[in-house]
């Protein structure tokens, strides 16, 4: 029997000619439910379900009513195990479906799945082997129903999922902002045929039109004049050749431009027109572009024709002809542009090609309301655009013993996120001040910088687990991973939308995560809180001493020099690991002497002459001297101007950034010393949110829906946001509808020079926007 | 005269009320010119009279006298102006009324090859204005616009007469070699909604390439004799029978030449099949087009000319079916006789009054 079952897996893994590697191939398996597949034409799509099991930094407060000893730490840390939702979807080429297939039923542990449900136009031609793998029932879905559905996931979950393709501008890829109303819109799906779908909400959309003229007439015609049988190959003759040869012209009837009618000669007149009046022969190569041309442009023309009758501006394009093939988005484009003079612009999605799969699963899982909860895209887990195209990245094709695959992973958070209720503007807003996919000098440094950080995160990251299993071997596979991120970015900045710093960051922490690396920082940040905690009273005393106009601009002060210590910033953290010293009354000599790179202080100080605030909602940075003794004594002064103080902090961690949980123990001790803090507490004048997010940087259309309404039912007319990340890497053009306040230092001499300043240069910016100023005067 | 990508239309005023004297005062080259083009019906191997299409006893210019009709491909235009100047039409000092885009293209070899200097046209204006002439003029003989009753229905579906008295608004749509659009208010209000390169032009270019043959009467013949569901990819193909839930009929196409990525199936197929799948592709799309401008011009007659429906009465049914059906029998497709001569008939009328 044993012997019996130990054969039939050994011919069962000689059959395998392709070992899959487990950890980063339907990674996760064990917990997985819940499947999709979306097979289409030559790609299989499989979505699943799964847990992540990771650990997660938690603090918990020690009870500080028995007696304190000196030198004990003032909340303990410890390493918790959580679980986590996560989406898996994988991409591969349907030759290699079998074998997929036998890996899952060999990884699959213990699933209470029976059905999988399957679209796709090759979804019935698997059915059986499917069943017969894997144990569950096909359950089909129907696939328009699904890409639409997977549609308007995507475009909810994934900022810059879509984006305007631009072949000659400097970057090809345009990403769009998150409309926060994605409907209505058009869908344009490029089949064998063509579909044309009019989606007005989450469940109502209608095909209003389609055309015959697809990626069929593509592939047919062109295989029959051409002789050629693949697809792909179809397009790459396609994008070597001359259609002008094949084509007749404007030009060619006119000699020249038919200029009453605004026809350029260049236009096409004839599709193919030049092979019925000439005998010669034509090149496999221009006969593939001039059907290219024919089938974009008509594809666009009836697009363009049906968004005017229905009064659409966003028109997104799908399906196996466009692909992600430059050639065919641009072709597309460039049809968009000319029927509709640029008043409509072409939109292609990142995920195009899994929006099957994503709604044959949501089909699948309404049971768990999907749709209830904010999704975000794991940068770690996810292979970014175009990773399995040939031309681009020959390093994943050859890897050995393994096939093309690209992968997407979405988590869910566990917050529900919304804007801002403040922002002026939620569809122009734009959270990065800088698009690295398009400022090539801004993107070669911050990836040096980056990359030139690495050693120190890795060391970081070991030190915070000293005690922990495997640590040096896991930071030596985060570095890797990270690496091999910032080399991927190096040669696609457009991989994961715009690249930003932010972005940067994020894919980071994510890679941090991944490895389970989730707080390197917790231990430092616990000894400066501990640090900057004895200082706090001495602090307060020595402001309370001041006249009004000193203590404004100590406070000010204070809260800059407590914005050096960044952990983030490589400056300043080579300063902090040389020098345990270095204080807050150092870090105030480092600042710049007033006036500031960009100083608003005196319309500050005016406007604190006048009535307080009612309420203001405070960013906040930093753990230690930046949080205690920075920002503490400031909102402390506006708690006795009478202004309530709503601190928002990270919902997780993020390099030195205080969290949430954190500030909650700080709060307290804080409250224990300081009777102002401790009657605004208990007042309610002083209140915790957290922003929903893990980043060093701040999204503001993407903060913690508890977070909206608190701002909302409190009248906040005063934002504060602190730091450089939160309010130099981004937000610094952001519009809000109050007052706000943008302060950090900026702890990085390229980013200071850029902006016309040194390290250490300061940024004071306050902001009141033009109808409240009127209201004023 | 109008020269078009793929055939010059001409189209020639023969007076006949000369009187005695005026025979007596013509020049020997008119006369021979008339001769030659009146006594002919071919000329040279591609040269056609639509004898056809001729109309008696038209007046233009207070004469009363005949309108013939001649296409040849615009590629033998070179041996036309050497005949031009063999028979000394220069002679004449007639202006040469021109239109298409070769008015322009070949203006500079009118006046060098043939000491001819063109009166150059625009050619959406002559279009209109030949459709408007010729409807007007037409009383007797078989109806200049006609529709197909019945479109849906094979059995059923005839050729009859319309009554385009009252014409506007109209959609004209011209399938030349690549296809124009027009929205016509009034006798001097249009505007060119759009166009498409996928016409006439492409069918017979594709044709060409897929097929081997070489000229329209070729492929259309071809066409007629094929069948294009082998090649095209059917909503039935994909889904079994209709697409109900977004009501799409089995029969419809969901994929032009989708059967075609098949090599089995490529191996099969026969030159007529292609034909045909060609001329239908090309057809089902003018329609889908014209379908559009319409429901975004608010128009409900659509007519059709262009030599593309010269004897392609295949083409003008499914047109009529293609509109009537997606529809639901708001649209109308009107076609007229004179399909591809209006533009040199709207040129000719521009002639500087001869007397």
């Amino acid at each position: 029997m044993a012997l019996s079952s130990g054969a039939d897996r050994g011919s069962h893994s000689m059959d395998k000619s392709i070992t899959l590697p487990p950890d980063e191939i339907f990674r996760n398996l064990e917990n997985a439910k819940r499947f999709a597949i979306d097979i289409g034409g030559s790609l299989t799509k499989l979505a699943y379900y799964s847990t992540v099991q990771h650990k997660v930094a938690k603090v918990r407060s020690f009870d500080h009513s028995a007696k304190e000893t000196e030198g004990d730490p003032l909340y303990e840390i410890s390493v918790q195990e959580e679980i986590t939702a996560r989406l898996h979807f994988i991409k591969f080429e349907n030759a290699y479906i079998e074998t997929c297939l036998d890996f899952i039923k060999d990884h699959l542990v213990n699933t209470e799945t029976k059905v999988i449900k399957a679209t796709g136009g090759g979804a019935h031609k698997f059915k059986d082997l499917i069943e017969k793998k894997l144990k569950l029932k096909v359950d089909k879905e129907d696939e328009m129903t699904c890409l639409i559905k997977g549609c308007n996931f995507v475009l909810k979950n994934i900022p810059h999922e879509a984006f305007v393709y631009a072949k000659h501008a400097d970057s090809e890829f345009r990403f769009q902002n998150t409309h926060p109303d994605i409907f209505p819109y058009l869908l344009i799906n490029i089949g064998s045929g063509v579909s044309i779908v009019k989606v007005e909400a989450e469940d109502k959309f209608e095909r209003i039109g389609g055309s015959s003229i697809g990626g069929g007439t593509f592939w047919g015609l062109g295989a029959l004049l051409t002789k050629t049988k693949r697809f792909d190959e179809l397009l790459q003759l396609a994008s070597k050749g001359q259609h002008t040869n094949v084509d007749m012209l404007v030009k060619d009837i006119y000699g020249g431009a038919y200029g009453s009618l605004g026809l350029t000669g260049d236009l096409i007149a004839s599709s193919f027109g030049k092979s019925a009046t000439t005998d010669k022969e034509f090149s496999k190569e221009d006969m593939a572009k001039s059907l290219l041309h024919m089938i974009s442009n008509d594809i666009g023309q009836l697009a363009c024709l049906y968004a005017k009758l229905h009064n659409l501006t966003r028109v997104y394009f799908g399906g196996f002809f466009i692909r992600g093939h430059p050639v065919t988005m641009h072709t597309i484009t460039y049809s968009i542009n000319f029927f509709t003079k640029g008043e409509v612009q072409a939109l292609f999605l990142r995920h195009e090609g899994y929006l099957g799969a994503i709604g044959a699963f949501l089909k699948g899982a309404e049971e768990d309301n999907p749709n209830q909860y904010s999704w975000g895209e794991n940068y770690a887990g996810s292979s970014g655009l175009m990773s399995v195209s040939p031309e681009l990245n020959p390093v994943q094709r050859a890897r050995s013993g393994t096939f093309p695959f690209d992968m997407l992973e979405m988590d869910r958070l566990e917050r529900q996120l919304v804007n801002l209720p403040l922002l002026q503007d939620p569809t122009s807003y734009i959270p990065d001040t800088v698009d690295l996919t398009e400022d090539v000098l801004a993107r070669e440094y911050w990836l040096y910088c980056f990359e030139e950080a690495l050693d120190g995160v890795v060391k970081r990251a070991i030190a915070s687990q000293k005690d922990q299993p495997k640590a040096v071997e896991r930071a030596e596979k985060f570095r890797q991973k990270y690496r091999h991120k910032l080399q991927t970015l190096r040669h696609q900045p457009f991989a994961y939308g715009s690249l930003t710093v932010r972005s940067l960051l994020d894919t980071r922490e994510h890679c941090l995560n991944e490895f389970n690396f989730p707080d390197p920082y917790s231990k430092i940040k616990q000894k400066e809180n501990d640090m900057a905690l004895k200082y706090y009273l001495k602090v307060v005393k020595s402001v309370e001493e001041l006249s009004w106009e000193q203590r404004q601009f100590t406070l000010v002060k204070g809260l800059l020099a407590g914005n050096v210590f960044d952990w983030g910033a490589k400056a300043v953290s080579d300063v902090l690991e040389s020098d345990p010293e270095f204080g807050f009354e150092q870090a105030k000599l480092q600042l710049q002497e007033r006036p500031w790179l960009v100083d608003a202080y005196n319309q500050w100080i005016e406007r604190l002459k006048g009535p307080p605030h009612k309420c203001a909602l405070f960013f906040v940075d930093n753990s230690g001297i930046d949080i205690i003794l920075g920002v503490f004594p400031f909102i402390r002064e506006l708690l006795i101007r009478g202004t309530e103080v709503v601190l928002a902090s990270n919902s997780g961690p993020a390099l030195n950034d205080v969290t949430n949980s954190e500030l909650q123990i700080l709060t307290e001790r804080i409250a224990a010393m300081d009777p102002v803090i401790h009657t605004a507490l208990k007042e309610d004048r002083l209140a915790l949110v957290q922003n929903g997010s893990s980043s060093p940087c701040l999204d503001l259309s993407r903060l913690d829906k508890v977070l909206a309404t608190v701002v909302r039912e409190r009248g906040t007319d005063l934002v504060i946001i602190e730091g450089m990340g939160r309010a130099i890497h981004t937000n610094y053009y952001a519009m809000l509808s109050c007052e706000s306040l943008k302060l950090a230092v900026i702890k990085n001499s390229w980013l200071a020079e850029r902006l016309g300043g040194k390290i250490f240069s300061v940024v004071f910016k306050y902001e009141v926007p033009s109808n409240i100023r009127e209201i004023k005067s | 005269m109008d020269i078009g990508g793929t055939l010059v239309k001409l189209v020639y005023f023969e007076p006949k009320d000369i009187t005695a004297e005026e025979e007596q005062e013509e020049v020997e080259s008119l006369k021979s010119i008339r001769r030659y083009l009146t006594s002919h019906t071919a000329y040279g191997k591609t040269g056609i009279r639509d004898v056809h299409l001729e109309l008696s006893d038209l007046i233009l210019w207070g004469r009363k006298g005949n309108l013939h009709f001649i296409r040849f491909p615009t590629h033998e235009l070179p041996a036309f102006l050497l005949m031009g100047r063999d028979k000394h039409f220069s002679s004449l000092h007639t202006t040469l009324c021109a239109t298409g885009g070769g008015a322009f293209k070949y203006e500079d070899d009118f006046r060098t090859m043939a000491n001819l200097q063109l009166l150059k046209l625009d050619e959406l204006d002559c279009l209109i204005k030949g459709v408007m002439y010729i409807y007007s003029v037409v009383s007797s003989g078989p109806p200049e616009c006609y529709y197909f009753e019945h479109p849906t229905d094979p059995e059923r579906c005839e050729q009859k007469a319309y009554n385009l008295e009252d014409p506007y608004p109209l959609l004209l749509v011209n399938i030349g070699s690549g296809v124009s659009i027009l929205a016509v208010y009034s006798k001097d209000n249009y505007k060119r909604v759009t166009g498409t390169s996928l016409g006439g032009g492409t069918f017979l270019g594709l044709c060409c390439l897929l097929t081997g043959c070489s000229t329209f009467e070729e492929a259309l013949a071809m066409a007629t004799e094929g069948e294009s569901t082998c090649v095209d990819k059917l909503v039935r193909d994909i889904y079994g029978g209709d697409y109900e839930r977004f009501g799409l009929p089995g029969w419809a196409v969901a994929s032009s030449f989708g059967n075609m990525i098949c090599k089995e199936k490529r191996d099969s197929v026969s030159k007529e099949d292609l034909a045909r799948a060609t001329l239908v592709t090309i057809t089902n799309n003018i329609g889908s087009i014209t379908r559009m401008c319409a429901l975004n011009e608010n128009i409900e007659r659509v007519v059709f000319v262009g030599n593309f429906l010269r004897v392609n009465t295949l083409s003008m049914k499914l047109l009529s079916y293609a509109l009537d059906y997606w529809s639901k029998g708001q649209l109308k497709a009107l076609f007229l006789r004179h399909e591809g001569y209006f533009g040199a008939v709207g040129a000719l009328l521009e002639l500087p009054n001869p007397s």
